[in-house]
């Protein structure tokens, strides 16, 4: 056993436990993205860091790779962390501002600014997919191409792959391809929202009640498309 | 046929770990460039999955799936060529090939590919054409290393002084000077530089006539081996990517203080050395 202090708790794991496993045994909440139980750690998204070491030589490392260690002294929620945390959701909400799961991140930890240039891309490079594929479907249809800014997603030559067994896996896992609600607002960099105490569509003219019964609420695509066939 | 050939190039990878990256090495070596087969073939042949295998073919820039031309370009756009016009003389190939980066001419007789540092910033911007280094080169050299790479480089390479002359060599990352006036081999200054192989470590003196092949080091390296040669100054590893033409170890470049590059394979024993006298103007 291992024991190590997370936010000044102590707790004993066991050895090979990552320090995202032992915060989460403590309830410490931390975002993931990248991670999901049954695949193997990847430490892409960046999304799960904490403090490790203390000050001034401490550092961030992502907690869904890292081991505990002996008697190592773990921060989830400095104001480093938070700090760093709040700066890649808001570069990965730059990459993908589509994405529901992103969207979603960045009212949940209150990202109210985007400084950066919206990209619209289809994939965060997360892996998720590539593990799914390989590691629950036994399938490795499809992996990383490339390197750099070149890299992506795909089946070897762009060639349908016919180990393939089309059973939907990666789709499912993946964190980008769920879109976001977009109200009458699709451009808006940040959603929000669902996050605002009143929905948006109570201010609009037609209605007298909340129309967020469903999550998520699609209220707004309604008065959109109502609005749209309205028109002349 | 390419079947038979890739199984026992596999074949000669066995029980090598990391043997991957040599297999598509020698492929590429071979045929040129990866194909769409080859790749599947070593995919029977070693049991990793195609994607693994696409995976690592399209990380590493010195892997082509497309078919290559009969002469290679490679434009350095590094950060010292970068900023010493690289970029405008990539631009200047592409319009007078007129293929982009990474393509080939219709005729197949030019690629044309940009690369990331190619160890001799000192002398950028630099181009390399089939192995052949051009330093300091400039837009209007563009159309003549064209010309002269139709009309055969190896003509123009080098041996006009009878196959032996003196050079006075530096370091292509720090430009200091191997020049050893201390210790004479050929009866003229050595050229030392640092050498490391297996767990060896230290100096090299070789012979600055160019054909003269006479080399002393501090520890015997065996005969074939291919070593890490390293600035005694800066410490940069020497050693470039491209592979020598005889024996396809890497080459080493120096500076040549008169102009131009030498460069020597890394392999001991191996006579796979290669003058270019100060770039362009042979
Ligand atoms: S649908 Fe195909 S590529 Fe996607 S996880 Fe399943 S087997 Fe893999
Ligand atoms: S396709 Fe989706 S799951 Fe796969 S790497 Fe990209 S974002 Fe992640
Ligand atoms: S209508 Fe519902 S889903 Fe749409 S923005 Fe408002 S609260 Fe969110
Ligand atoms: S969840 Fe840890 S790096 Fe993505
Ligand atoms: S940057 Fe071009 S050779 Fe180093």
């Amino acid at each position: 056993m291992i024991t190590l202090t997370i936010n000044g708790l102590d707790v004993s794991v066991e050895k090979g436990t990552t320090l995202l496993e032992a915060a989460q045994f403590l309830g410490f909440p931390i975002p993931t993205l990248c991670h999901m139980e049954g695949l193997s750690p990847y430490g892409a998204c960046r999304l799960c860091v904490v403090e490790i070491g203390e000050e001034p030589r401490s550092k961030l490392v992502s907690s869904c790779t890292y081991l505990a260690e002996e008697g190592l002294k773990v921060r989830t929620a400095s104001e480093r962390v938070v700090k760093a945390r709040k700066m890649i959701i808001e570069l990965l909400l730059a990459t993908a501002p589509q994405s529901k799961t992103i969207q979603d991140l960045a009212s949940k930890f209150d990202v109210r600014q985007q400084r950066f240039k919206q990209e619209y891309e289809d994939c965060i490079l997360c892996g998720r997919c590539v593990r799914m594929c390989e590691e629950q479907m036994m399938a490795k249809a499809i992996g990383f191409r490339g390197r750099g800014e070149n890299r992506s997603i795909g089946t070897p030559f762009d060639i349908p792959a016919d180990v393939c067994r089309l059973c939907g896996g990666c789709m499912y896992v993946c964190p980008v391809c769920e879109l976001r609600c977009t109200y009458n607002e699709p451009e808006k960099a940040i959603c929000g929202g669902c996050a605002n105490l009143s929905p948006p569509c109570l201010e609009k003219e037609g209605f007298d009640d909340m129309m967020c019964y469903m999550d998520p609420c699609v209220a707004c695509e309604i008065i959109n498309d109502k609005e749209r066939s309205l028109k002349p | 046929m390419e079947k038979e050939t890739i199984k026992s190039i596999v074949e000669s990878h066995e029980g090598s770990k990391g043997g991957l990256i040599s297999i598509l090495e020698d492929i590429q070596k071979k045929y040129g460039y990866l194909s769409e087969n080859s790749l599947r073939t070593v995919s029977k042949e070693t049991g990793s999955s195609l994607v693994d295998i696409y995976g690592i073919a399209t990380f590493y820039g010195s892997f082509s799936l497309k078919p290559r031309g009969k002469h290679l370009v490679s434009a350095c756009l590094g950060t010292a060529c970068h900023v010493r016009g690289g970029p405008r003389i990539a631009a200047e190939f592409e319009s007078a090939l007129g293929v982009c980066a990474g393509e080939t001419t219709e005729d197949k007789e030019f690629t044309l590919e940009t690369v990331n540092c190619l160890g001799a910033c000192a002398l950028g911007p630099i181009i390399v054409v089939d192995g052949h280094y051009f330093s300091k080169v400039k837009i209007s050299d563009v159309k003549r290393i064209i010309k002269k790479t139709k009309t055969g480089l190896d003509k123009v390479s080098g041996d006009k002084d009878d196959n032996v002359v003196p050079l006075e060599v530096s370091c292509s990352h720090c430009n200091h000077s191997f020049m050893d006036h201390q210790c004479h081999i050929d009866g003229h200054p050595s050229i030392r530089v640092t050498v490391s192989f297996g767990q060896k470590h230290g100096w090299l003196r070789l012979s600055s006539l160019y054909g003269s092949f006479a080399v002393e080091s501090e520890y015997e390296i065996p005969m074939d081996m291919e070593i890490n040669f390293f600035c005694p100054h800066c410490h940069s590893e020497l050693n470039s990517p491209s592979p020598c033409v005889l024996c396809g170890a890497s080459m080493v470049p120096m500076i040549v203080r008169s102009g131009g590059m030498v460069q020597i394979c890394s392999r001991r024993g191996c006579k796979g050395h290669m003058l270019d006298l100060d770039g362009v103007n042979f």
